[in-house]
């Protein structure tokens, strides 16, 4: 992006505070892929891909990494476990100790299976919980759907949104930034 | 990129029969799954089976209810047999479920493609197989109202499940088991109730579409994230799966019961899961297929694989039978060896006779790769495997209470109308709830068809 296109076309603050973002719509996913390395390269970091599969290495292009449901399942699954032993702990050598057979009331072996299936509970609700509050969910409304044809992204069509939020966003610029990407429809997207 | 694309053509070279029909991109793909539940008309097998299930499952409200107002003296347990119809349909509902897990998780984590048209529908069967199988210790307590003490919890009473009993392990196995399934299912499904939302034109049902897909907008870092729970849950559920029916089996191993006590019950009761589990896929799946002209999807190579997955797990069931008789004659002792004569020639020796002729001696038919083909021969052989499974059961759970250690305390259990009532009726209850769920859900993971066209060009290629 060169200095004089920037200066050219400035975007007033009211403009920027209605408009959510810019959005390309792509027939395939190479074209899409292609599309968000090129806009990482340009320097776009605010911006997200919106496309009917899972694409492997898509967030690497967009420049974006998270690991945070990993942690979540692995802090719940370890809550889980402790859970799961401390009642078992709890039911035979506190709250109702009985001798079976003559064996030892801290009989841990036994404790296995339980404190297992509590483990993966509460690492499955994490996962589950997790990934639904990480994403946001549940969110009734959303600027992309201001985009009519964005209801294809269920489907079979691919969208890149460069989002107003981002610094170098500018109205014009990054417009034509998009058109130049092998985009089958360029559109504003309000807020 | 580059080397998954080469690495999906070399199997799609390796196959002769491609895992989907060549010529479907996205949209196709989208349009006739989604189609089933938006805009078709349900085909007149739909009406009629629909309406057979919901009749039949009134059988299971009516002895259900029966046996809270009367007791569960309308069952024929009492002694010596305690365990009658109510454990064996507990073991062989929840078996049926396994199939669900292992084709949704263990072949994930396997990376085998062709589950993903049949993912879902197991799934969704797993659910209702495991709420039949719930049905029966709940209503065996007599109680049903009370359930809840099954639960480790403070009350008044002052006392607590005992840890120490495979029965409390069960609890806790199979509970978990049922909400994972739920959760595992419901995670599969948003990305699809995004894609019936975006397509339904009903209003209300569009809402209702829009409510249970949270938002859904296929943002990548929602697929990242999506992607990424998906795969644990996978990995968390494969040793659930194997730990439910190993607790399951430990109900009997534990006790001392001959024909019970047996150190090979939980990998031969995990394998007759899955065996009976995929008899209960391919007994649903063949229909449908046909009825709702499913065939580009599921096609002649998932039904030759679910026939592999079968043949493979009843050679572990036979082989788990061999090794009991084994273990009764090199045990030495009289009560293990009489089990098996008792087997061979007690009263119920034909059930155990018809047990070898549908768990044993019917899948060899499928070694022979034109029947493991037919989807007719598949179908034949997987009543065979779903009753021979029952039977299997029924050989050890009221077969080895019969006749236990002194014949004075020998006797016979014959099931009443009330038995056949409840499990009748719960077969009703299944077939209704999977008719309902192929009515009003799509019942295939679209997303997951979708990643198997990736490039269309390259698909066909493969396909050739």
């Amino acid at each position: 992006m060169s200095a004089t296109v920037v200066e050219a076309s400035v975007s007033t603050p009211i403009e920027r505070a209605n408009l959510f973002g810019i959005m390309a719509e792509f027939d395939n996913q190479e074209d899409l892929l292609t599309a968000c390395r090129n806009a990482r390269d340009a320097g776009y970091r605010e911006m997200d891909a919106y496309t009917p599969v899972p694409i492997h290495g898509l967030t690497e292009a967009l420049g974006w990494e998270d690991n945070s449901v990993q942690k979540v399942v692995l802090c719940g699954g370890l809550i889980g476990c402790l859970t799961g032993f401390s009642l078992m702990y709890y039911i035979t050598m506190i709250a109702y100790p009985m001798n079976v057979g003559g064996k030892p009331h801290f009989s841990w072996p036994a404790y296995v299976p339980p404190t297992f299936e509590t483990t993966v509970l509460f690492a499955a609700l994490s996962a589950v919980f997790g990934m639904i509050l990480l994403n946001g969910f549940p969110q009734p409304y959303h600027p992309v759907w201001n985009n009519p044809r964005f209801v294809l992204a269920s489907t079979d069509r691919f969208f890149l949104c460069i989002e107003a939020a981002d610094p170098l966003f500018d109205r014009e610029a990054t417009r034509r930034f998009l058109e130049a990407q092998p985009a089958r429809e360029v559109v504003e997207v309000e807020k | 990129m580059a080397t998954e694309h080469q690495s999906t053509a070399v199997v799609a070279l390796e196959h002769p029969d491609p895992v989907i029909q060549p010529g479907h991109d996205n949209r196709t793909v989208t349009e006739q799954v989604a189609d089933i539940v938006l805009v078709r008309k349900p085909p007149k097998q739909w009406f009629v089976l629909f309406g057979i299930a919901f009749c039949v499952m009134q059988l299971m409200i009516v002895s259900l209810g029966s046996l809270v107002i009367k007791g569960i003296g309308l069952w024929g347990i009492n002694q010596p047999v305690g365990w009658g119809f109510d454990i064996i349909n507990f073991v062989w509902w929840i078996g049926i479920g396994h199939a669900g897990t292992l084709i949704s998780a263990i072949l994930l984590l396997m990376r085998q493609e062709w589950r993903m048209s049949i993912a879902r529908f197991a799934e969704a069967m797993t659910i209702f197989a495991v709420m039949c199988a719930g049905l029966y210790p709940v209503f065996h307590t007599g109680r049903p109202w009370l359930a809840y003490w099954l639960l480790p919890y403070p009350n008044t009473m002052a006392i607590w499940p005992q840890p120490r009993s495979p029965l409390v392990w069960d609890v806790f196995a199979v509970s978990t088991y049922a909400t994972v399934s739920i959760l595992f299912w419901y995670v599969g499904l948003i990305p699809d109730l995004a894609t019936m939302r975006d397509r339904a034109r009903n209003m209300v049902v569009k809402k209702l579409y829009a409510f249970l897909s949270l938002g859904w907008r296929g943002s990548a870092r929602h697929w990242h994230r999506y992607e990424t729970a998906s795969l644990l849950l996978a990995g968390l559920s494969t040793p659930l799966v194997v730990s439910v029916h190993s607790v399951v089996s430990f109900d009997f191993a534990a006790g001392i019961i001959p024909g019970w006590h047996t150190t090979v019950f939980p990998p031969y009761f995990v394998a007759g899961a899955v065996f009976a589990g995929f008899a209960m896929v391919l007994t649903l799946a063949i229909p449908v297929r046909k009825w709702y002209g499913l065939e580009d999807f599921i096609t002649v190579r998932h039904l030759e694989n679910m026939g592999k997955v079968m043949l493979t797990t009843g050679l572990i069931v036979a082989y788990g039978y061999t090794m009991e008789a084994f273990f009764s004659w090199y045990s030495g002792n009289e009560y293990e060896g009489f089990v098996l004569h008792n087997r061979l020639t007690g009263p119920y020796a034909p059930i155990f006779y018809a047990l070898i002729l549908c768990n044993i001696l019917a899948p060899q038919v499928l070694w022979k790769k034109e029947w493991r083909r037919s989807p007719a021969v598949l179908f034949i052989v997987s009543q065979f495997v779903s009753v021979g499974m029952w039977l299997e059961r029924f050989v050890i759970i009221p077969m080895s209470l019969h006749r236990d250690f002194m014949p004075s305390s020998w006797g016979m259990y014959y099931p009443t109308v009330f038995d056949w009532g409840a499990f009748i009726g719960t077969l009703g209850f299944f077939t209704f709830m999977m008719f309902l769920f192929i009515r009003v859900l799509p019942m295939m993971a679209i997303f997951e068809i979708r990643t198997l066209i990736k490039n269309p060009a390259r698909a066909s290629m493969g396909g050739h």
